[in-house]
């Protein structure tokens, strides 16, 4: 029953949402700013965590063929696949659901509680399009770029890491890295990523809009945040897979 | 004029409000005075539609507000200006971005005249000067103050402060009383002031609605509050026993 009772609150804010903004332009320089926050400001943790995912998978591969049947290229190749299919679109939306989530459940939740929300409502500003859409609009647009960026650093962390410790040579990697490129493959992993850019942040938008009491309740609206968002991630991964590849 | 009609409001089968009506008048520095828990937060916040009262009406000049439509709210929302009793400052902007806050939203100023109101606004509530700084580095007193420069920068028709004075020293208290006051005559505003501070009633208090335990109790203005023999009224405005000395006699 709570679970209804969510999902029609939660449907009935995006629609407040995506209302008529008062003025264009300021929600232009609120999504240049998120851009910044949300996005910019993620990048140096997706870069770190990329380069070492890249190298991890490549070291596990290369232990892992040990067949004289597969050919050292594979390496190469099962990076890539990997970190394009899954660990950049999934792992990384995860991560961002922590941390970006986290972030904007709190904000706003301070906001509720602190009255800073209602001022807004008081000034005749539809609060929740002011405070969340440039948020939605902003992860949106530069997700992909950070799962991109993410993409690249990983195959070239598995290329430095792989040929460092001797797991494969340069060349069987370079080789691998180019076979059998499916660029559906670049589509349906920016499509899931952009998907998980609404999913985190409208999700965490509605656990800060509906904080009320005081410090405590702003700390769990943003653990739930981070909960709902896995789950609902995975869920949408399974959902958009099955769709995109199989069906 | 705002006028509220048979105000009612519980939380949960705690009646906090109880039936009550009265006119705001334009021009005026309307007080709502009341010790603690009396109410007086949540009539306002009814009359600007934060909270929905149970049933009653508020009218702003004639236009029905509880009744009407999101959309409606909005439009009478505009020409409010509302100081919270907690200043709810946006904290991740300058003193100066929140007073220009409602300027960015509702108006078409060029950037010179945007500074010029701000700088205009933060002199009145004596924090010129300060505009750089983010609310987190103000004191609670200044933050007050920056929270009634962003309430009047847009020239509101209909002006709400809850508790101007709490948390300031007398001497301020005096230059912001004096300052709402102003305002409400220069611009011809609903004002609508929520006090307990007794300096604030004698001060400005042309229009007093007194609250008792959510009812209303009596109705007067600074002249006619030191006169009455309601009990509850004296036990408010001679709390202390200096003060009883200098109770008028008959
Ligand atoms: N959101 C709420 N939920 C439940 N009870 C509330 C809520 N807001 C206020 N109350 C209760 O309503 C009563 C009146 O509160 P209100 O804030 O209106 O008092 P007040 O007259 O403004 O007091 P003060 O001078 O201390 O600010 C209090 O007993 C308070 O506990
Ligand atoms: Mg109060």
């Amino acid at each position: 029953m709570k679970l209804f009772y969510h999902t029609g609150k939660y449907f009935l804010l995006l629609k407040r949402v995506f209302g008529k903004p008062e003025k264009i332009s300021v929600y232009y320089k609120q999504i240049l700013h998120e851009i910044d926050s949300l996005g910019i400001g993620s990048l140096g943790l997706i870069a770190i965590i990329s380069v070492f995912m890249g190298g991890v998978i490549t070291i596990q591969s290369a232990y892992n063929f040990t067949s004289p049947f597969i050919p050292l290229y594979a390496v190469g190749l099962g990076t890539r696949e990997s970190i394009v299919l899954e660990f950049s679109p999934t792992i990384i939306s995860l991560i961002l659901a922590g941390k970006v989530g986290s972030n904007i459940a709190s904000e706003i939740g301070t906001m509720r509680i602190s009255e800073q929300i209602d001022a807004l409502e008081i000034m005749g500003i539809n609060s929740a399009g002011y405070l969340i859409l440039p948020k939605i609009a902003a992860a949106m647009f530069i997700n992909p770029f950070l799962i991109v960026i993410s993409m690249f650093l990983g195959v070239l962390g598995g290329y430095v890491m792989g040929v460092a410790t001797g797991a494969c040579t340069s060349y069987e990697y370079i080789f691998g890295i180019q076979s059998f490129f499916v660029p559906f493959n670049i589509y349906y992993s920016l499509t899931k990523t952009i998907v998980f850019a609404f999913i985190i942040t409208s999700v965490a938008g509605y656990q800060g809009y509906y904080t009320s009491g005081g410090a405590l309740e702003v700390g769990k609206a943003s653990t739930r945040s981070v909960v709902y968002n896995s789950i609902l991630i995975l869920i949408m991964n399974l959902v958009i897979t099955q769709i995109m590849l199989v069906g | 004029m705002i006028e509220i009609k048979n105000l009612n409001k519980a939380f949960g089968d705690r009646k906090v409000v109880n039936d009550v009506s009265f006119v705001f008048e334009t021009g005026k520095t309307n007080l709502v005075i009341g010790e603690s828990g009396s109410g007086k937060t949540t009539i306002l916040k009814m009359m600007v539609g934060l909270h929905v009262p149970d049933s009653g009406d508020v009218e702003y000049d004639g236009r029905s507000f509880t009744h009407s439509s999101e959309k409606e709210k909005q439009e009478v929302r505009k020409e409010i200006g509302m100081l919270f009793q907690g200043g709810a400052l946006f904290d991740s902007l300058t003193i100066e971005q929140n007073v220009a806050f409602p300027l960015d939203m509702f108006t078409e100023m060029s950037s010179e005249e945007k500074t010029e109101r701000v700088n205009f606004c933060l002199q009145k509530v004596n924090l010129e000067g300060r505009n750089k700084l983010y609310p987190a580095e103000l004191s609670g007193g200044m933050k007050k103050r920056a929270a009634l420069a962003r309430a009047i920068a847009n020239n509101p028709k209909y002006l709400f402060c809850d508790e101007p004075n709490s948390g300031l020293d007398p001497k301020t208290s005096l230059v912001i009383d004096a300052l709402i006051k102003d305002v409400t005559l220069e611009f011809g505003m609903t004002t609508v002031v929520i006090t307990h501070d007794m300096n604030s009633v004698m001060e400005i208090g042309q229009n007093i609605l007194f609250l008792y335990k959510g009812n209303m109790w009596w109705q007067g203005n600074n002249k006619e509050i030191l006169t009455t023999d309601n009990q509850e009224i004296l036990d408010f405005v001679y709390a202390s026993e200096f003060l009883k000395q200098l109770k008028p006699r008959k």
